[in-house]
């Protein structure tokens, strides 16, 4: 057994991770807060634009102030449905928000607007590829609305950790962003691999909402964030299910998707440690801290977290028509995972081509490019290869690129003719992420073609021969690897409008002449 | 006849993060309670056919277009705040909490 720093005094025993889960089995619960990208509020038409200067994005209903009521954004209630529909839930036919009452300076109104017991989804499923393939079914509890809260910043202590401040800042800007809290019922069954599955569940959600476009879901500024839930029990009862589950911990804000792997594993280490040892698990919140990988303990779960929910008085009801929830239903994109299945088989593609695509986010570009008339093999070439060093160059995504699918698919039917050498058809790229135009106007107003005419090339080539009797003389005397330079002389003469494999030939032709042919 | 204890009042002022005395505590009991037993009145008067109800329209689906409106400038939205400081209102630091 081996301990870790945790906090100032204080030590956590974790145990090894092997003997931790030969032990016990983990029970996970994952929370998932997700930010919509409306371009307002949730229940206010203030703008929610990323990195606005304090409090200007704010108003009497986000602000709470006496009097001000709110109105549902319908694009928010929307995506809220759509959210649901795709992760397989049922859709409440009638719905209430509920009032989260507490007093912290976070939220000026003194309560979040919330949902309680009626959330508009509940009872999904997702499921959820891992590593080797294996599929692990994560079933959802329910997504409900909310309002994000404010943001303070801790003046005076070490860290900007509200311990030691002496007292807070708050910008009120993103309080009443609208938020969809996904939360999965307690998920068994995974043991050892519960770091993986939940790691695996959040990187599919998050493709999830990519895919509906109703998130930025960019962890690193908070547009998705994640708590985890563990608690564990004993192996040697032969009915798990009569085995209740341990007391669980709560670590908040793990915001990383290598963080859900590692904040799981650590739990898991640091609760064997304390029941091997006969310790009580205490119920409370733990912060995750990114730097050294461990836990420490937050606050515990007290009385204070009695938020005395109530039915929203100031906003009405939501019902939901079934014709308008199959509208919503209709726009739900295939699921990530099975689209990407399909589209692998489709493409011939290797799982490690297609991961690369996908990392890029080129997958629908390529997929445009393919509609648009190019091989898989060719619209993958351009994406993940020139283009992907070009847009990495510029510091812009894929799909900012100055080009259209359809301008690669003229550009690569220009080398299927015979008419571009990849070196040709890159210097017409060029010109084409340069704005000049499309690549035959590129290539024509440039003057980047392959040179076919045989006259032009056969002078290039013997210009080349009698400026470099050498390499002539060694070529003669059997070393025929010396007709490289000699293309080379050639290709520079060109400027590259050759096409490599044909002035070998002539090259070969010329000092080698073949029975029956005649002399160009 | 209280509805409410002196110790369920004490809970509440320190949900609402208020401050009361024990005679404030008595006091309060005693005119919450009185205000539940109000409320209990009425609830005896619905009978079996009235719902519960939230609302007292019968609305439903009320919402807006995702369309921004002005907002209030950061001094007007400050104007009110006892400190402020960096644009941003300044607040107690909040004791034994994380
Ligand atoms: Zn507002």
């Amino acid at each position: 057994m081996t301990t870790t720093a945790n906090g100032p005094g204080t030590l956590d025993e974790v145990l090894d991770y092997d003997t931790a889960t030969a032990a016990f089995d983990p029970v996970m619960g994952l929370e998932v807060h997700v930010e919509l990208n409306t371009v307002t509020k949730m229940f206010c038409g203030c703008p929610t634009e990323f990195g606005a200067e304090p409090n200007t994005q704010v108003c009497p209903v986000c602000l709470g102030l006496p009097g001000a009521l709110p109105v549902l954004n319908r694009a928010g209630l929307e995506s809220a449905v759509r959210i649901g529909l795709a992760l397989n839930c049922r859709i409440a036919p009638l719905c209430r928000f509920a009032r989260k009452n507490y007093f912290y300076p976070d939220m000026p109104k003194n309560f979040q607007t919330s949902q309680y017991d009626e959330p508009i989804a509940h009872d999904g499923w997702l499921d959820v590829e891992l590593s080797d393939g294996e599929v692990y079914r994560v079933a959802i509890e329910r997504a409900h609305m909310e309002e994000d809260t404010g943001k303070s910043l801790h003046v005076g202590g070490s860290t900007g950790r509200i311990h030691g401040a002496d007292y807070s800042l708050v910008d009120y800007n993103r309080a009443g962003i609208p938020l969809i809290e996904i939360v999965t019922k307690p998920l068994t069954g995974a043991g050892e691999r519960a770091p993986e599955v939940a790691k695996a569940y959040v990187s599919s959600l998050r493709d999830l909402l990519k895919g509906l476009g109703v998130s930025d879901v960019k962890m690193e500024q908070g547009s998705l964030r994640c708590d985890v839930n563990l608690s564990l029990r004993s192996r040697q009862d032969d009915d798990q299910m009569s085995v209740p589950l341990g007391t669980r911990s709560e670590t908040k804000n793990v915001n990383s998707l290598r963080s859900i792997e590692r904040a799981v594993r650590y739990e898991i280490k640091r609760h064997a440690a304390r029941l091997r040892t006969g310790q009580k698990i205490v119920q409370e919140t733990r912060h995750w801290h990114e730097d050294t990988g461990i836990t420490t303990s937050g606050r515990e779960k007290s009385d204070a977290e009695d938020y005395r929910y109530f039915p929203e008085p100031d906003l009405v009801p939501m019902q939901s028509d079934p014709e308008w929830v199959d509208s919503l239903r209709a726009t739900i994109p295939e699921p990530p995972a099975e689209r990407r299945r399909r589209l692998r088989a489709e493409w011939g593609f290797s799982e490690a081509e297609l991961r690369d695509l996908i990392n890029a986010g080129a997958v629908d570009l390529v997929a445009a490019t393919i509609e648009a008339g190019a091989t898989p093999a060719a619209a993958r070439k351009w994406w993940s290869g020139e283009l992907a060093r070009q847009a990495k160059a510029r510091g812009v995504d894929l799909c900012d690129l100055p080009i259209t699918c359809e301008q690669v698919v003229e550009l690569q039917g220009m080398v299927d003719a015979g008419r571009l050498t990849d070196t040709l058809a890159r210097q017409v790229l060029d010109g084409v992420l340069a704005e000049e135009g499309g690549p035959e106007k590129v290539a024509a107003a440039r003057g980047l073609s392959v040179v076919s005419d045989d006259s032009a090339l056969g002078a290039a080539v013997d210009r080349a021969i009698e400026a470099n009797p050498a390499v002539v003389k060694k070529i003669l005397s059997g070393k025929t690897a010396a007709t490289g330079a000699l293309i080379g002389a050639v290709m520079r003469d060109m400027r590259g409008k050759a096409d490599a494999a044909r002035v070998k030939d002539l090259v070969l032709k010329r000092l080698v002449p073949q029975e029956g042919e005649t002399d160009l | 006849m209280s509805a409410i204890s002196r110790e369920e009042v004490a809970h509440l002022a320190m949900l609402a993060r208020i401050d009361l005395a024990p005679a404030e505590l008595d006091r309060l009991a005693g005119q919450l309670g009185a205000i539940l037993d109000s409320v209990a009145t009425v609830q005896q008067v619905a009978g079996e056919d009235v719902p519960a109800t939230s609302h007292p329209m019968p609305l439903t689906n009320v919402t807006r277009p995702d369309e921004p409106r002005p907002c209030l400038k950061a001094d007007e939205a400050l104007s009110g705040a006892p400190e402020k400081e960096q644009q941003r209102f300044r607040v107690p630091r909040i004791l034994q909490e994380d």
